[in-house]
């Protein structure tokens, strides 16, 4: 189960409707073995393109450099689909490379309501699981 | 003094889990086929027909060594080498070739 606060849900949307009709991408950091989304790294689609996204290699690097640094890893990495349900395609199979994140999908397909529906994915397999949502006093 | 290769998550299960290994040889590719020696399998994960995979990243200190040299970019005793997998995926297969 992903376990995400109200804020960083919403951060996510946001991000991916700004981006919308382009893929939007990103990072929630975490400490290290906790499973816990933190810190919320917005990243550039160096793709910029409707259908497919690619972090920026020297963007990726420092980011992954910075939460080497902090003991964190990456807990969520999520994109947006802009014309699809929110839901893996090959293509995101073919190249998950982070066997311990929380792979989130956001469709902003619908203008009102955005899916928001999360994944593990390990070699070929996908793995749908529960979101909770928590409002942080 | 060596050269310092740095393993992400995904690609430990070559180097017996560990983070980091080191290596020997004046270029990318001769290191890349020294760490091979003892961590076999790994050449094969960064390498295809040649030339560095398509969705791997490889980063001589704070460079992409695809805006250096690629797999001949020269290395040296106490650079580090960075290797992570592109984070990348979308609705439709291919992106930009």
């Amino acid at each position: 189960m992903l376990s995400i606060s109200r804020e960083l849900h919403d951060k996510i949307v946001a991000h991916a409707r700004a981006d919308h009709p382009d893929e939007a991408c990103g990072v929630i950091a975490g400490p290290e073995g906790s499973d816990r989304p933190e810190r919320f790294i917005p990243m550039m689609n160096a793709e910029r393109s409707p259908t497919f996204y690619r972090f920026d290699s020297m963007e990726q690097f420092q980011v992954w450099k910075e939460m080497d640094e902090r003991d964190e890893e990456p807990v969520v990495i999520y994109h947006s689909h802009t014309a699809t349900e929110a839901y893996p395609s090959r293509t995101d199979v073919s190249y998950a490379s982070e066997p311990g994140a929380h792979y989130v999908l956001v469709s902003t397909r619908d203008p009102e309501t955005a899916g928001f529906r999360s994944y593990r994915i390990t070699g070929d397999v996908i793995t749908e699981e529960p979101v909770e949502i928590t409002d942080v006093e | 003094m060596a050269i310092e290769v740095r393993i992400p998550t995904i690609l430990r299960t070559y180097t017996g889990g560990a983070k980091q290994v080191e290596g020997k040889g004046a270029t990318l590719s001769e290191l890349i086929d020294d760490v091979d020696a003892s961590h076999n399998g790994l050449k094969d994960r960064l390498i295809a027909d040649g030339t560095l995979r398509r969705f791997v990243n490889v980063y001589l200190n704070d460079e992409d060594v695809r805006f250096l040299g690629g797999l001949e970019t020269p290395v040296k005793d106490g650079d580090t080498v960075t290797v992570l997998p592109a984070v990348a995926g979308g609705a439709v297969a291919g992106g930009a070739a």
